[in-house]
């Protein structure tokens, strides 16, 4: 089910404010199973905030960053209706996309 | 015991802070910060999925699974449990009756549903974990009103409330050493008094709830298994007759409360 | 809120992926160059060496400011905010979040194109009580502000 991606996106005055939570579990590669068996390290490596197509932010995140990881920024401009997107791919290939509009 | 000394030390230091006070609200700017923004969303999807999803040899959805207000009818049915059921003709929490709903409409096989119903460390979420969580949203903001009409679920309640207070184990603990009093905790953890209304329906009307320490949503049924292990009682097993009266008692105590879950939880 | 479902590498995720790079190659040099990860930072595993690995030793800044609960109530998930006022500091373009004693202290860094705010919120592992660093890199120099957070442990195993 990783992959998922629930976005808000308001305008506060001049700015758009951004808030992403992901689904992803964030492994660290140092836990171990209940059966004692290391579990893979499985982390986002790389997540971008789009607006429209414009790069508003771009993140570089280790394994230290918290399952379920959040993400809020701000950024200046955007208009109600505009489109906000969220992108983020991990250390194993996997990669999520979500999308909202500016309320 | 491998080491016993350790283990008195412990119990020595949980009964030290078990005569402080509560928290006295020292994580309100850590829940401040954390804000309403809940992971368990996630979960609330991935279970209205798994009722929406065909399984099974039967390969249906659980659509027609009655939770007690008639099939299909999911919206304010997880206050309401545990309840008795005629066509089982015994008093089910929401996790037995899901499973009961897995095998009879699915044709699953009760084996491989109840085989794991809880994340193990690693884990990224269970079938019941989701579905229940789902159910509890399709609750939010309803009053916890559990049937105690028929004779079995009030001796549900009675059961429950005799296995609270027993005491058992090798520290011989019951549920009521830690949750019969307010005002006490273990570290900076508060803990509730489940014998009363406000504390019984605080912790109820909570769970299930996204525990951050785990990154997962856990349900009543993981909770009160979780209890029975720091007792260093037997594995409590889902949709068990003492996880059931426990549950009920718990709810019974809770009644009149609101629903808030699924919480968010250190 | 809106929901996009993606299972693993789909083709459509890394079509939209490589939008993004072409989109961000147009940017100025200065966001494009940013864009690399900090591998040898997220590689470092004491706090001066990821430091020295970002850049120089940051000085405090003021304009910086840094947001961290005194105590978490939990390690697995502690807030942190940094919000830059960009009159007291202008021209930052990468923020960083570290985390003294974690095994890799730097835990995220942030490329911040103009006119976005310096304004990041995220949740970090911390894995004990520790001081947090906020780093903000403005026109080839770093500065900072630390914070300290409490972690505590939680009262049943579970």
């Amino acid at each position: 089910m990783a992959g998922r991606i629930k976005i808000r996106a308001q305008k506060k005055g001049v700015v758009t404010e951004v808030k992403a939570l992901m689904r992803h579990p964030m492994e660290t590669g140092m836990r171990k199973d209940q059966a004692g068996e290391p579990i893979p390290a499985h982390f986002i490596t790389q997540v971008s905030v789009l607006h429209g197509e414009q790069p508003v932010m771009q993140g570089h995140w280790g394994a230290a960053v918290s399952a379920n990881p959040f993400l809020g920024v701000r950024f200046a401009g955007g208009e109600p209706g505009d489109t906000v997107r969220v992108v983020w791919t991990d250390n194993q290939g996997g990669t999520g996309e979500g999308e909202t509009t500016i309320r | 015991m491998k080491k016993p000394n350790l283990e008195v030390a412990l119990l020595a230091a949980w009964l030290c802070a078990a005569t402080l006070a509560a928290d006295d609200g020292v994580f309100d700017q850590y829940r401040d910060l954390m804000g309403d923004e809940n992971p368990a969303v996630f979960v609330i999807d991935e279970g209205e999925e798994f009722w929406l999803t065909a399984q099974g040899p039967n390969a249906v959805t659980l659509e027609s699974c009655d939770l007690g207000l008639g099939p299909g009818v999911t919206a304010g049915a997880y206050v309401r449990f545990p309840r008795h059921f005629a066509d089982t003709n015994a008093v089910m929490d929401l996790e037995s009756r899901l499973v009961y709903c897995m095998t009879t409409i699915q044709g699953r096989d009760l084996e491989s549903v109840t085989a794991k119903p809880y994340s193990l460390r690693g884990d990224f979420g269970t079938e019941i974990e989701a579905l229940v969580t789902w159910l509890a949203a399709e609750s939010e903001g309803a009053t916890i009103a559990p049937e105690q009409a028929h004779a079995t679920e009030r001796a549900m309640y009675a059961l429950g409330k005799d296995i609270f207070f027993y005491r058992a184990g090798p520290h011989d603990f019951s549920c009521a050493t830690c949750h019969e009093q307010s005002d006490k905790r273990i570290r900076l953890q508060a803990l509730p008094d489940l014998t009363s209304h406000t504390g019984a329906a605080g912790s109820w009307g909570s769970w299930p709830a996204y525990r951050i320490s785990q990154g997962l949503v856990r349900t009543m049924g993981w909770r009160l298994r979780d209890c029975f292990r720091q007792q260093r009682w037997p594995e409590l097993q889902m949709g068990s007759e003492a996880s059931i009266a426990l549950q009920t008692y718990m709810a019974v105590n809770a009644a009149g409360g609101t629903m808030t879950a699924p919480g968010l939880k250190r | 809120m809106t929901t996009i479902h993606a299972k693993g590498i789909s083709r459509r995720g890394w079509l939209r992926w490589a939008a993004i790079l072409a989109a961000a190659a147009g940017l100025p040099g200065r966001v494009w160059a940013a864009m690399a990860r900090p591998e040898a930072a997220f590689g470092a595993t004491a706090l001066d060496e990821a430091m020295a690995a970002l850049g120089d030793t940051p000085q405090v800044h003021e304009g910086i400011q840094f947001t961290t609960p005194d105590i978490a109530e939990n390690g697995a998930v502690v807030p942190v905010r940094v919000e830059v006022d960009s009159e007291a500091l202008p021209n930052v373009s990468k923020v960083s979040v570290l985390v003294e004693m974690n095994p890799n202290p730097l835990a995220a860094s942030f490329d911040i194109p103009p006119g976005t705010e310096v304004f990041i919120e995220t949740r970090v592992k911390v894995a004990q009580t520790c001081t947090l660093y906020a780093v903000a890199e403005a026109d080839g120099q770093l500065y900072m502000q630390s914070r300290e957070t409490k972690v505590t442990l939680g009262g049943c195993g579970g």
